[in-house]
């Protein structure tokens, strides 16, 4: 397999396994180009791509900008804050008024779940999902596929935890689609109001204790309790959910053994994770971050070299 | 047209010990060069050179690296390619660079080489070397300095080189596509 089975990326559940593996082996390569004294490859030069973020975002977009400056794409940059979406233009409006001006990729983050599924069946462009409401984040979770890899080497019967606010986050669901695509065995823990009803389905454990979760697992990916999303109270205080489902550096000293600490950002210290175990060895928040422009890099290249089909 | 074989067994090697002693001439003992590979195949040719030269300068140090050109080829997009792996650890700045590629056709993974090559710093001076010039085929003026050997060919044609190392033998052969 040399290039993608698909045309937009636009989550992890339209993927194949061997889709996977080909994003996160070229993910590699890249990582020692943006290692090098001059971080950038001519692939892309040919490309315009526009990065349309109708939500807050600093790491993706960052992430993003950077990944399609290191592949010496030209970049245009859009946020809905001061744009004419305020003055009621229609999402596929808006994006074809700016395909209008030769623009070959989208990269898009938007509230609605299924915002870039919709898209790409109405615009003429490559679309890239950079997180489409509680839906999908599927560079998220490539890139902490590819943390993991790095750490653990093939994730075959690996053992994950997802921690915290399940019911609200897009990086839960692409984690979860992509973990056992590659064969990893995926639980989720948290409060059972911040749990889907329908998450067995998927065939994800749920575990309620905290402590019993950490000891199961090799990896655990702590959540941000997204308030923004939350328009009713899921749990009676921030102080409480802490005690239940922070961790510190306490209860991770006190595992059985040294488990990896991930965490998707933007953090909330002392809510689900302590300053403390954030900036601990076993956290790899950081390679994180850096692993996401690498991974992007992957994505739309591959995605740039598949042929008009 | 049956395969014709170019090179085997004991004129390989001979090949390969002539490459070595033209850069000697040149190099002396490679304290002020560095030889560098084309992913995929060339990588192959560049690590048997870095060993004969170590053994007939009997001197370790013949610094070998490995680069890949897929982010620099002027046909992405015609065809789907995979990258291999980069491996340059020694620096390249001021220094003279032998690239190293098993077959010179149009030259356009050269010039790719080239570009790939200047991401780890600007050399003294580059050179090329190749086990195959098929000539009268270039798309780009770009010329070898040392040369295995030299054919004539024609576009539907292929030059296959295997290696001890992944193939079990030594061998160049010219075939029909």
């Amino acid at each position: 397999m040399s290039s993608l089975s698909v045309n937009h990326l636009l989550g992890i559940k339209q993927l194949t396994k061997n889709d996977i593996e080909l994003i996160l082996d070229t993910a590699k390569n890249f990582k020692e180009v943006i290692n090098r004294p001059i971080k950038k490859v001519p692939s892309l030069r040919d490309l315009t791509v526009a990065n349309l973020f109708f939500e807050n975002s600093t790491r993706t977009r960052l992430s993003f900008e950077l990944a399609q400056k290191r592949l010496s794409a030209d970049v245009v940059n859009f946020s809905a804050s001061n744009s004419s979406v305020k003055k009621g233009e229609t999402l596929v409006d808006t994006v074809n008024n700016i395909l209008a001006m030769k623009v070959d990729m989208v990269v898009m983050r938007h509230a609605s779940a299924g915002a870039a599924m919709f898209l790409a069946k109405r615009v003429n462009a490559k679309i890239v999902n950079a997180g489409d409401g509680a839906h999908e984040h599927p560079t998220q979770a490539l890139l902490d596929a590819f943390s993991m890899q790095e750490k653990l080497g093939n994730l075959k019967g690996k053992k994950v935890v997802i921690v915290g606010d399940i019911l609200h986050s897009r990086v839960a669901l692409s984690n979860i689609f992509c973990l056992q695509k590659l064969g990893a065995i995926v639980k989720v823990c948290g409060p059972l109001t911040l749990i889907p009803k329908y998450i067995r389905s998927l065939g994800v454990e749920v575990e309620l204790d905290l402590r019993k979760a950490l000891e199961w697992c090799d990896v655990a990916n702590m959540l941000r309790i997204q308030l923004e999303r939350q328009d009713i109270k899921y749990f009676p205080s921030l102080r409480e959910y802490t005690m239940l489902y922070g961790l510190d550096k306490e209860l991770l000293d006190s595992l059985s053994k040294k488990i990896i600490v991930m965490h998707p950002g933007p953090i909330n210290r002392g809510v689900e994770i302590t300053s403390d175990v954030a900036d601990s060895k076993q956290s790899i928040i950081l390679e994180q971050v850096e692993n996401g422009v690498a991974v992007r890099m992957a994505v739309m290249f591959l995605l740039a070299g598949r042929q008009a089909s | 047209m049956q395969p014709k074989i170019l090179l085997e067994k004991t004129k390989f090697d001979v090949t390969i010990k002539r490459l070595c002693h033209q850069l000697i001439e040149v190099h002396n003992d490679f304290s002020n060069t560095v030889i560098i590979g084309l992913q995929p195949r060339g990588v192959f040719l560049a690590r048997r050179i870095q060993k004969e030269l170590q053994s007939i300068l009997k001197n370790k140090n013949v610094h070998c690296g490995e680069l890949d050109i897929t982010f620099y080829r002027d046909d992405f997009r015609k065809k789907a390619l995979i990258p291999n792996r980069t491996n340059i650890d020694f620096i390249i700045e001021d220094k003279n660079v032998v690239l190293v590629d098993d077959v010179l056709f149009t030259g356009r993974t050269i010039r790719a080489g080239l570009d790939a090559m200047l991401a780890f710093g600007r050399p003294k001076d580059v050179e090329l070397l190749v086990l195959v010039d098929r000539r009268f085929s270039r798309h780009v003026p770009i010329q070898a300095k040392y040369i295995g050997i030299t054919i004539d060919s024609i576009e539907s044609q292929n030059v296959k080189v295997e290696w001890q190392e992944s193939d079990g033998k030594d061998k160049i052969t010219l075939l029909d596509k």
